[in-house]
Order: C-alpha cells, then sequence, then structure tokens
C-alpha cells in the first residue's frame, strides 16, 4: 500500500539500504540517489517524446484528412523508432563558416530548456520533484534558456535564413513572455504562493472557472512561446524554408523537433498545472501516485491536443501583426486583468466562496467583452480608412 | 558553509574584471558588457551580505532588486544610444566618437 | 571541504574565467555569449545563497532580456566592425593595473575588515523570504518608496530608449 502511496519514498529507502550495505557514506549515497532519479525521469520524458512523435502524426494526418503512419508495427508504431534510426545514421553536416562551438551548443540547450521545466512539475502529492517557491518564475527562467538557443543556433549557422528566423522567433519570445508571466500572476493571487506544487494544492476550485480569460490569454501566449502556428516565425517554412534550424541535420536537427514537441506537451500540463487543477481529480489522486500521475498526463494530452488543433487548423500571422496583437492587445488586457483580478481578490477576500468565484468568473467575461468590444471598434476604424482610399483610387 | 570572505573576493575578481573591459574595450556595446559585470559583483555582495547577516531584515535583496532595475535601464538607453549613434556616424569604437574634441 | 565549497569554487572559477573571457574575447558575439554564462554562474552563486528569488530573477532578467538586448544590438551594429583589429586599447596594460590595483584595494579592505569571519546562521524554517521580500517593497514602512522610483526610473528608461533609437524619418 505505501508503494502505491509514496513510490518514489519507498524506491528511495529501498535504495540506500543497498548503499549503505555496500559501505557507501550517507551524503554519497544520497547524491547517487538523486542523479539516478534525475536520470529515470528524464529517459521515461524521452520515451514519452517518442511517443509524441507518433501523437504529434497521427493527429496532423487526422487534421488533414489522412491515415498518417500505418506501416511499421499496429497503427504505425514502430515507425518513430525508424525515424530515429534515420536520424541517427543520416550525415551530420556543419556548415561552412558556422561558429562550431556554439552550432553544437544549440540543440543540447534547446532540449534543457525543455526538461529543466520538468524540475518543478509536481506529478503527483508525494512526488513534486523540486517544491521551489518561486516556481512560476523559474518556468520563464526557463523559456529564456530556450530563446538563447534559437539565437545561438540562427546566428551560429553562418545563414540569412536562419538569422532572420531567429531574430523574429526571439522578438516573439521576448514580448509574449509579458502576458504569459502576468498571467501566471493570476494562479499566484488566488493561491498565495509562486510555487507550482502549492497553487496545484490550494486548487479546491479550478482557476479556469475563477479566470477563464487568464486561461485563454495563457495558451495563446504558450503557443507563442513554442513557436508553433499560428505563432511559428522562427521556421516559417515558405518564407524562410525552415527558419533558425535550417542547416541542423540527422540527430541535432531532432533534438530541435523532439524539444519542440515535449515542449508543447510540458505547456499543456503547465496549463492544467495553472488552471485545471493540476493532479486533483475529486480526490482521486490520494488514492495512489501512479493515478494522480495518470490524472496529470490525461490533462496535459487535452491541453497538447488544443495546442495541436490551433496549430493545424489557424494560418500563420505576419510578423508585425502578430507583434502589434502583443503589445497593442494581449499585453493591455492582461495588465488590467492582473489589476481586476488583486482587485477582486481584496473585495471578495471575506465573501462566501461561491459569490468569490462567481464574482471572479463575471469581472473576467466582462473584461473579455470590453475588450473585444474595444478591437472591434478599432479594427473597424482601421478598416474603414483602408476602405475609403481604396474607393477613391479607381476613379 | 561557505566562508563570507570567498564570496566577497569573488565579487571583488569579478568587478575588477568588468573595470578592467570598461577602461580597456574599444567597442561601446562591450563596455557596456563590462558595466554588467560590474553590476552582477555589486549584487553578489549584497545577496551575501543578506546571508550573512540578519536573515529576517530583507534589505539586500530588496537593493538587489532595486540594482536589477537600474540595469535594466541602463542596458536599454545605453543600448538604445550605441544604435542611434551606429546610424548617425557608422562605428560603435568608442575612440572615434570624439565630435566634442577639437 | 563540504560539499558548498566544492560547488562553490568550480561555480566561481568558471565565472571568473567566463567574465575574462568577456572582456578579453576578439568576437563581440562571443563576448555576449560568455557574459551569459558568467550571469548563469552569479545565478548559482545566488542560489547558494539561499536567494532563490534573486537566482531565478537573475535568469530571467539578466539572460532572458539584458542579455538579448546585448546580442541584438552586437548583431545590429556590426557592418563596420567585422572583429578584424584590435579589441582593446592600446593603452589597455594601464587599465590592466588601474584593475589589479582596485582588486588590491578591495582585498585589504576584505582583509581588514572584523566582520569576515561571520558565520551565516541557518534560515529560520518558518522564514518565507519571497514573501517577505515582497512584503518589503510595498509596504510604506519598508521600501515603497525605492520600489516607486525604480518603476518610475524604468518608465523613463523606456520612453528615452524608444525616443533615442526611434529612426526618424
Amino acid at each position: 500500500m505505501d508503494f502505491l502511496k509514496d513510490p518514489l519514498k519507498v524506491a528511495a529507502d529501498w535504495l540506500l539500504g543497498i548503499f549503505a550495505g555496500w559501505g557507501m557514506a550517507e551524503l554519497w549515497a544520497d547524491i547517487l540517489i538523486a542523479f539516478l532519479g534525475i536520470f529515470v525521469l528524464i529517459a521515461l520524458l524521452m520515451l514519452l517524446d517518442i511517443l509524441l512523435v507518433w501523437i504529434e502524426r497521427k493527429v496532423v494526418s487526422r487534421f488533414q484528412s489522412r491515415i498518417g503512419p500505418n506501416r511499421l508495427g499496429p497503427f504505425g508504431l514502430i515507425q518513430p523508432f525508424a525515424d530515429i534510426i534515420k536520424l541517427l545514421i543520416k550525415e551530420d553536416t556543419t556548415p561552412e563558416g558556422a561558429d562550431r562551438a556554439l552550432y553544437n551548443l544549440a540543440p543540447i540547450l534547446s532540449m534543457m530548456a525543455v526538461l529543466i521545466l520538468w524540475a518543478v512539475m509536481p506529478l503527483a502529492p508525494t512526488i513534486l520533484n523540486v517544491d521551489l517557491n518561486v516556481g512560476v518564475l523559474y518556468i520563464i527562467a526557463a523559456g529564456a534558456i530556450g530563446t538563447l538557443s534559437i539565437i545561438m543556433a540562427g546566428w551560429s549557422s553562418n545563414n540569412k535564413y536562419s538569422l532572420i528566423g531567429a531574430f523574429r522567433e526571439a522578438a516573439v519570445m521576448l514580448s509574449f513572455e509579458i502576458p504569459m508571466l502576468t498571467m501566471m500572476l493570476i494562479p499566484t493571487i488566488f493561491a498565495g504562493s509562486m510555487g507550482v506544487a502549492a497553487i496545484t494544492q490550494a486548487q479546491d476550485v479550478w482557476y479556469f472557472f475563477l479566470a477563464p480569460l487568464a486561461a485563454v490569454i495563457f495558451l495563446v501566449a504558450a503557443i507563442a512561446e513554442l513557436g508553433r502556428s499560428p505563432f511559428d516565425m522562427g521556421e516559417a517554412e515558405s518564407e524562410l524554408v525552415s527558419g533558425y534550424n535550417i542547416e541542423y541535420s540527422g540527430m541535432k536537427f531532432g533534438m530541435f523537433y523532439a524539444g519542440e514537441l515535449l515542449h508543447a506537451f510540458t505547456f499543456g500540463g503547465f496549463w492544467a498545472i495553472l488552471f485545471f487543477g493540476g493532479y486533483r481529480f475529486f480526490g482521486l489522486e490520494q488514492v495512489s501516485a501512479f493515478l494522480a500521475i495518470a490524472i496529470l498526463f490525461f490533462k496535459a494530452f487535452i491541453g497538447y491536443w488544443i495546442i495541436m488543433w490551433i496549430k493545424y487548423t489557424l494560418l500563420r500571422i505576419r510578423i508585425d501583426h502578430m507583434l502589434a496583437f502583443n503589445w497593442k492587445f494581449l499585453t493591455p488586457v492582461a495588465f488590467t486583468l492582473l489589476m481586476t483580478t488583486a482587485f477582486m481578490n481584496a473585495l471578495l477576500a471575506d465573501a462566501p466562496s461561491w459569490l468569490y468565484v462567481g464574482g471572479m468568473f463575471l469581472s473576467n467575461v466582462l473584461l473579455a467583452w470590453a475588450a473585444l468590444e474595444t478591437a472591434r471598434y478599432y479594427s473597424r476604424r482601421e478598416r474603414e480608412k483602408v476602405e475609403g482610399t481604396q474607393k477613391v483610387a479607381p476613379t | 558553509m561557505v566562508p563570507l570572505s570567498w564570496y566577497l573576493i569573488f565579487s571583488a575578481a569579478l568587478f575588477s574584471v568588468g573595470l578592467f573591459g570598461v577602461l580597456t574595450r574599444r567597442n561601446a556595446v562591450a563596455i557596456l558588457l563590462g558595466v554588467e559585470l560590474m553590476l552582477n559583483s555589486v549584487n553578489v555582495n549584497l545577496a551575501a551580505f543578506w546571508r550573512y547577516g540578519n536573515v529576517t531584515d530583507i534589505a539586500g535583496q530588496v537593493f538587489a532588486i532595486i540594482v536589477f532595475a537600474v540595469a535594466a535601464a541602463e542596458v536599454s538607453v545605453g543600448l538604445a544610444l550605441v544604435i542611434s549613434i551606429y546610424r548617425k556616424r557608422n562605428t560603435v569604437i568608442a575612440d572615434d566618437l570624439d565630435m566634442l574634441k577639437f | 571541504m563540504t560539499v558548498d565549497q566544492v560547488i562553490f569554487l568550480a561555480v566561481a572559477l568558471l565565472t571568473l574565467f567566463a567574465a575574462l573571457r568577456v572582456v578579453t574575447t576578439g568576437n563581440i558575439v562571443h563576448a555576449a555569449f560568455w557574459l551569459i554564462a558568467a550571469l548563469f554562474g552569479v545565478a548559482v552563486i545566488f542560489a547558494l545563497l539561499n536567494a532563490s528569488f534573486l537566482a531565478v530573477v537573475q535568469v530571467v532578467v539578466y539572460i532572458g532580456a539584458i542579455a538579448m538586448l546585448f546580442i541584438f544590438a552586437v548583431m545590429l551594429t556590426r557592418k563596420e566592425m567585422r572583429d578584424r583589429g584590435p579589441q582593446l586599447n592600446p593603452n589597455w596594460r594601464f587599465g590592466a593595473l588601474l584593475a589589479a590595483v582596485a582588486f588590491g584595494g578591495l582585498l585589504l579592505i576584505v582583509n581588514g575588515w572584523s566582520g569576515v569571519t561571520k558565520t551565516a546562521s541557518a534560515v529560520p524554517s518558518d522564514f518565507d523570504a519571497v514573501s517577505a521580500l515582497g512584503n518589503a517593497l510595498v509596504s510604506p514602512d519598508a521600501y515603497v518608496l525605492p520600489f516607486e522610483v525604480a518603476s518610475v526610473l524604468l518608465v523613463a528608461a523606456l520612453i528615452g530608449a524608444v525616443y533615442v533609437a526611434f529612426n526618424q524619418k
């Protein structure tokens, strides 16, 4: 029963017993066990990543009325392994004039930026990984490393397309970080803590019902941060061939690709944790840690599916429109929402929970409506301006 | 536990390296890089004094946060100046910017 | 030597090496990337000092924003300067001397100060540095005025930077 509740502690104690039997000092045994834990987590994540390749390909083919991989193994499940073998035996090229050290470092950093996010992911009530009290900021910090890897890849490739792609992507990521961080502060206000685990534990009511607008803005900003369509400025295929990773081949490209997929899934997970209760589901998480992980992964897959749905449905937005959308619409709305939420939180601090939830929900809906109306008013005025000149032109 | 003096020596070394960069670099952007190193060394000192003094008195961390804000402001204005100068004079070498000299 | 000391020494030496590369390397883009390495090192030092908030803000603000700005600025101002020619002043020896004197002076001050042997007391288990910091920044009895001044400074810098760098046609 203990193993079902807290498998990590049981395993650690068991290992500690074995290592102590070998006459190892407790300090070194602890360090070794921590490393083993990290190793196992990363190995499992990599396995998940291989599965994600298959899921992504299956889902996109369904969106495009195809079947997708279906030859190798049942439902084409072996296909991603074949892909990996292909990537591994491909020629590993380095372009002429590339900056070798940075060129080789970039894919590693890109993968690392995703993997370190899992350090703060609370998987179950007993498996919190690292319970950092600034977890929300940590997520943004990991995103900064991702931006760094893209700039590195773009510059060191010594290729104009990749440099343009990297510049665009970095501009997008820097701008969309602001609404994303602002939206992460809203669960922080509700939970009274920046720790991701504390936010999960405080969610007796899913924060989606308290702040639906925040959840939507967070998702939009996260998609931009991931560099996925409709915000895939970094690798706009029709303009930049392949963007910042154009010069990469073999497993180095595979690192970027796998990193992107795992990043999308991870942000599905963080969306679930911040706004949909994480591993919590009507007390089921208390039964077993494995059940809690399954609940979290189920929610994360739903978030991932929504990100894919948006990716394969919408067209790419032009870069200036995208930055204007962020600075003139998303960021002001995010700041207004943050102020409104803080104000309502202080106002309704002593109110019964139904009033609290209702007030928060209504204020969000009202703000969303006002923001959309304002945007519509301005866009209509803009359109009339353009159409007015067009009417003049032919005569 | 790491002795306090190690932090102070580390921060002094970082400060001196930054000072060297500020004094000797020709590129204006590189001079700003040196200034960043110096600001960082100050932050290390502030955090170390907070940790080794009275922990419940949060002043050291507050000062460090203010330094962050000042660094961000300094970099944004400094780089804007560098880019503006580059547009007008097509150089970022600090020695060549001698319009005020006769 | 304890684990803390080993980690500190390794990180401090790497940080100083990266800082030296920042000020000596000929390639300015490399200098900017070395600066990022040095800033990471300082973030680890903050983490060693139990200042987790500072460590994370260091990564977010310095690496995520300031270093990115540097890389952008370096790449935008590179027509003239393809890393040819000397990167240091002709009188760099004088600069090195001055830096060495500054280091020596600081060492002397550290050496002469009586508080240097102070040891850190353990952080109280019920003390939350992040919430204490947040309270201190907005409490009128503490640091709300510097905080507001910093925000005014940031707004002024924002407007000033946009005005200075704006390309008037």
